[in-house]
């Protein structure tokens, strides 16, 4: 047990390496959502907005649904490209052949995805802070667990969606096929009304669930933790979902060409 | 000690038999190759050996495990030579295998390695940097960093040019001079010629024949050829042993017992005060000996 641990230790840190180690795909993970940040201060403006006890900025609503986005690309897009990239490269394949630990190897990966998260997660606030004015609410716990459960989940749809990826040219597509619809459904770029029949459908998948458990810890105008169980359930049940279909149809070895 | 015990070995994908009923042995030490065209069962065979695939029957002994129940305990003791890729392009010759490295319990030097497989001038360059070449150098090199005592070589010189292939022999060699044992699948004669103590020849997932590549094939016992060109006054009548002609006044002299008919020979020309022109004495070749062992599996293999 102490060998997997010191094991996925070392594959985390050869994992970071690996991740800087291609300055334009590192660079591009974390330009992307804080572009998005950008665009989106650029398209809605940043008004007050009138709260019950007080005012809040406009991008008090739109930061966190940006820290999701930035923990979906993290986890589900970064897992989902790497490990069918890497099985089709065959990369796989060579390091099942030798005596690490698979569970190291894949918490390698993970390992790293969570830590793009946080890094892309304190940026996104930090740039929150100092250009768009909003207001940290002071829910640290509720953001430590909200992120690290939208990282468990979305590592766990990116491996599961790794699983339908025939080759590695159609892994953009495919990655982005399924991201894309998930994302506008869910709020994330733009306000969508939880009775509407748009988000009655957003509302069966993670991401509306992460967007607004995050907008939650993030809302000024209610009081509590911000963790709502509804949330935490169904980012858990995806999980669970997703690790038993990637259990289930995990490959080490490229599909036979 | 025997390092590899196949006996029975089974294997079919979706109702194809891609190997059937195969028994074969390797010394601890011996270097031994499989033979056979595309599409024989040598991969499937290799990769049941490694423990990339379950066997469908027959018993399997490597090292003293089960490959297919090995674990990391056995993976510790074996190296594997891919038939290419699987490389971490963004890393550097000397991270690449620094990394693998550090996967097995006693891995070799870093630096050892690196010269072994003549990387030195390339160990600081990115592995995308590396030409084909090199990049099969490296997984030879990604094969042997954990110190095994047992490698897997994978056709290992598929698609090189005849100096690149010379250059990975040599590198072979130097394995076999580690005293490790080796296992290589080939579809070139050459190859099991150049590097093999014995040689197993399969096709269509069975084993035609097994020997050293001299031997192979009865090639030891096999009749001679001798050839030369008649002396112009003579017919093959004249000749004092049984021969045939062929064209351009070609003797063909068929036998089993090159000594004694190659000095009637001489000893008839020399009486004659003449030359046996363009003379030659042949065995047949392990090539000739190949493709009749697996002829009848080349013209229906895809």
């Amino acid at each position: 047990m102490t060998a997997v641990v010191a094991a996925t230790y070392r594959q985390i840190r050869w994992e970071r390496k690996l991740f800087w180690r291609n300055p334009a795909s590192a660079g591009f993970t974390f330009a992307f959502p804080l572009m998005f940040l950008v665009i989106f201060g650029a398209i809605y403006g940043n008004d007050r907005v009138r709260l019950a006890h007080g005012t809040a900025r406009y991008a008090q609503y739109y930061v966190p649904a940006i820290v999701a986005f930035g923990v979906i690309s993290a986890c589900y897009s970064n897992l989902a490209f790497s490990i069918s990239i890497r099985r089709e490269r065959g990369v796989l394949k060579r390091v099942r052949g030798t005596p690490l630990s698979p569970t190291a190897y894949l918490a390698g990966i993970v390992g790293n995805a969570v830590i793009v998260s946080a890094i892309l997660t304190a940026l996104t606030i930090a740039l929150g802070l100092t250009a768009y004015g909003i207001t940290l609410p002071h829910r640290y716990l509720g953001l430590l667990v909200t992120v690290a459960l939208g990282a468990i989940c979305f590592t766990a749809c990116g491996a599961a969606v790794a699983t339908f990826i025939p080759n590695e040219d159609s892994a953009p597509a495919i990655v982005n096929f399924v991201l894309f619809p998930l994302l506008f459904i869910s709020g994330t770029f733009g306000t969508i009304s939880s009775t509407s029949f748009v988000g009655r459908i957003a509302a069966v998948f993670p991401v509306r669930h992460l967007v607004k458990q995050l907008t939650a810890v993030f809302d000024p105008s209610i009081s509590g933790s911000g963790i709502s169980l509804v949330h935490v359930a169904v980012l858990l049940a995806w999980a669970v979902f997703a690790i038993a279909v990637a259990a289930a149809r995990f490959k080490w070895e490229p599909a036979q060409r | 000690m025997l390092a590899i015990e196949v006996g029975g070995l089974r294997k079919s994908y979706a109702g194809v038999e891609a190997v059937r009923d195969l028994s074969f042995v390797v010394e601890e030490g011996e270097v031994v190759a499989v033979l056979g065209p595309n599409g024989a069962g040598k991969t499937t065979t290799v990769e049941i050996l490694e423990g990339y695939r379950d066997r469908d029957g027959g018993d399997v002994k490597v090292l003293g495990f089960d490959p297919a129940h090995g674990g990391a305990e056995y993976r510790a003791r074996i190296g594997i030579v891919l038939q290419g890729g699987g490389f971490d392009p963004f890393l550097t010759v000397r991270e690449m295998l620094t990394m693998y490295g550090g996967y097995y319990p006693a891995p070799r030097a870093v630096d050892e390695v690196v010269e072994l497989v003549g990387l030195t001038e390339k160990a600081e360059s990115r592995v995308r940097t590396l030409s084909g070449g090199q990049q099969r150098r490296l997984d030879l090199g990604l094969g042997l960093i954990g110190d095994p005592q047992l490698l897997f070589l994978d056709e290992p010189t598929t698609g090189f040019d005849p100096s690149a292939r010379r250059h990975a022999w040599d590198l072979v060699r130097r394995m076999c001079v580690l005293g490790k044992t080796v296992l290589l699948t080939t579809h070139y004669m050459e190859e099991a010629q150049a590097l093999a103590d014995r040689v197993v020849v399969i096709a269509a997932g069975e084993k035609v024949a097994e020997g050293t590549p001299e031997s192979i094939g009865g090639r030891a016992t096999a009749d001679v050829v001798i050839r030369f060109v008649l002396p112009a006054s003579a017919r093959v009548s004249d000749l004092p042993v049984a021969a045939s002609e062929e064209g351009g006044r070609v003797a063909v002299v068929r036998t089993s017992t090159p000594t004694p008919v190659l000095h009637e020979l001489t000893a008839w020309v020399l009486g004659r005060n003449e030359e046996l022109v363009g003379l030659t004495v042949e065995r047949p070749s392990l090539e000739d000996v190949y493709l009749e062992l697996t002829g009848d599996d080349r013209t229906n293999d895809a």
